[in-house]
């Protein structure tokens, strides 16, 4: 199978931005990018998990990234906090820049990428210990000057929990329900003040309404912080994403060898309503995966 | 077009459900008969296990009763006077000895365990290699402990003499890689995910250990070293090579003074020919027994109390 043409070269990735043309975007030519990927993969060993990806991500949108299982999405979405490092054997070729600083430069620490490039996990992940202690952990560990408990109390704000969990800060978080653990950890990831929020998958553990709470919260930090989302769910992708990056599973010609590619990647509304791929139409309308 | 499938499909897997479910009737006899057998086996097992152990309880019991008492913890021990003699030494010997071993197996052993599960590359083959030593080293017959004792502590390069100091560091070799191996379990048994966390948040590898991961791990941990630590109470024979069977009747005074440790004094009294002293060991037994299950019983309620539900 080759890649077919809808897939955006490196050369072409600016050009993507302006050939568009949602009215909700007219300012969309001055957007400033956080990522630039160039033809990025990503292997386990020698076998490969994404390959070329060329993609830009912009300053306060939404970026969400669907596909079928096992086409990388959460391998592509772990390079950009370099939370691949910890797979001993993952190796990472192409060029991937954050603000134009190559994230995998000689010089770069991942922890310094992490304070700035926060995650948001699969599975809610909180710590096995208090509320408040979940949220302080992130600010004392990296040494945050301020009144702790205002640090605290504004990031369960910012996380739309506080009203819920005020009366019992100091009780431990396993026993708030699975959806107010995944806003916890979204508190958690802004209390550290990041630049980017990546999320992989945060809802697919979570019920309708918990789902919704989530994505409302998302639309609210948009504002102030760049989102990148990875989701199986392409209501979700359509509800709260700016632009959509569709990725596919390749195969060699024996079936050995399998990876993601990407196949389009746009504007949300226009993957959604007029892709340039055929197979992205099939995906979306429900034809596989 | 899709709602014919989709009606399709529900019927198919309705027709499925069903076929499933047909037969409610008793399995053939053969059947039941083996299951019998089997659990009557599995029966057999349990009770000849507890019967050992009951047999144990029972004689200690017959033939210290009524020497139990609480003069067994005041008095010291005697070589001469069974009726007035008691452990007092000995377990304030096992108390320094055991402080000891706690004292050098647990940073030791848990910092080995820390390296092992999140420093050290699984995948290479020294580290297999180191993996399957501890195991094997758990497994060795503590006399050899002993001889390594008497050689390089009690003599040799540290040469200590016959002191509790040498005992403890003794029993600390021998129960270290215990304390290892529950220890590997406990970080092992603190998921992934944590320490995703917080690495996520931008802490480094240390802090997510000693923040997140160690905390996590304590209980297991705790439990680990409590039964490592039961093991060393009851330990004689390293013991006897290093000092402990020197017939003392004075109570230590610190780690560098002469010792001797509960169960060597059991088997001391045991030795002696009079009736009164065997009395007296049976007691003395009957003392272990009850800070083996205290101890025991400790780390049970101490597992269940932090363990960690995830």
């Amino acid at each position: 199978m080759s890649t077919g043409d809808g897939v955006p070269g490196p050369g072409d990735t600016p050009g993507l931005a302006i050939h568009t043309e949602v009215p909700k975007h007219e300012h969309i030519g001055s957007k400033e990018t956080v990522f630039e990927l160039k033809d990025l993969s990503v292997f386990y060993g020698d076998t490969p998990a994404v390959r070329n990806v060329s993609m830009d991500i912009f300053k306060n949108d939404i970026t969400a990234l669907i596909g079928p299982s096992g086409c990388g999405k959460s391998t592509l979405i772990r390079c950009l906090n370099r939370m691949n490092d910890l797979i001993p054997t993952a190796k990472v070729t192409g060029q991937l820049l954050y603000h134009g600083e190559d994230l995998y430069g000689g010089n770069v620490d991942p922890v310094q990428v992490r304070k700035l490039i926060g995650m948001v996990f699969q599975k809610p992940n909180p710590f096995p210990k208090s509320i408040y202690d979940n949220i302080a952990f992130g600010p004392r560990t990296l040494g945050m000057q301020g009144d702790m408990d205002d640090i605290v109390e504004k990031a369960l704000r910012d996380a739309a929990l506080w009203d819920e969990v005020k009366d019992r800060l100091h009780s431990n978080a396993y026993g708030m329900s699975g959806g107010q653990q995944q806003r916890l950890c979204i508190a958690r990831c802004i209390a550290v003040q990041p630049d980017v929020i990546l999320m992989d998958e945060p809802c697919s553990a979570l019920d309708p309404i918990s789902t919704g709470k989530i994505e409302d919260l998302m639309l609210d930090l948009k504002e102030r912080y760049s989102i990148v989302i990875v989701t199986h769910n392409m209501q979700q992708a359509a509800r709260v994403s700016d632009r959509t990056a569709f990725l596919i599973v390749e195969l060699t010609a024996d079936e050995k060898d399998r990876w993601g590619e990407i196949v389009e990647y746009d504007e949300t509304e226009k993957i959604f309503t007029n892709p340039s791929d055929e197979r992205t139409e099939a995906y979306i309308s429900g034809r596989f995966g | 077009m899709n709602n014919r499938v989709t009606s399709e499909r529900t019927r198919l897997a309705v027709a499925g459900a069903r076929s499933g479910a047909v037969s409610l009737d008793r399995q053939p006899t053969g059947e039941i008969v083996r299951g019998r057998i089997f659990w009557a086996l599995l029966l057999l097992a349990i009770c000849i296990a507890l019967l050992g152990l009951a047999l144990v309880l029972v004689d200690a019991i017959l033939d210290g009763r009524q020497r139990f008492g609480l003069d067994l913890f005041t008095q010291k021990s005697s070589s001469f006077l069974p009726e007035s003699a008691g452990f007092q030494n000995a377990i304030l010997g096992t108390l320094w000895v055991i402080g000891g071993v706690i004292l050098f197996c647990v940073p030791i052993g848990v910092g080995a365990a820390i390296y092992l599960e999140e420093y050290a590359a699984k995948e290479r083959w020294w580290s297999r290699l180191i993996e399957v030593n501890i195991q094997n080293l758990a497994a060795v017959p503590s006399i050899v402990y002993g001889i390594l004792g008497l050689a390089f502590f009690v003599r040799g390069p540290f040469g200590l003499g016959r002191v509790a100091l040498a005992g403890s560091l003794t029993l600390a070799l021998l129960v270290l890689p215990t304390v290892i191996i529950a220890g590997r379990e406990a970080i092992r048994a603190v998921p992934p995910s944590i320490r995703e966390g917080s690495l996520a948040l931008g802490a480094t590898q240390w802090q997510t250990i000693w923040h997140q991961v160690l905390p996590a791990a304590v209980p297991g941990v705790v439990t680990g070293v409590i039964l490592a630590v039961s093991r060393a109470i009851g330990e004689t024979a390293p013991l006897l090579l290093v000092g402990a069977a020197t017939f003392v009747t004075y109570n230590p005074s610190g780690p560098m003074s002469g010792y001797t440790v509960l169960p060597v004094q059991i088997f001391n009294y045991f030795t002696r020919p009079q009736d009164e002293f065997f009395a007296l060991a049976a007691a003395g037994v009957l003392v272990m027994l009850v800070v083996l299950l205290a101890m025991n019983s400790f780390a049970i309620w101490l597992r269940n109390r932090y363990e960690q539900k995830w």
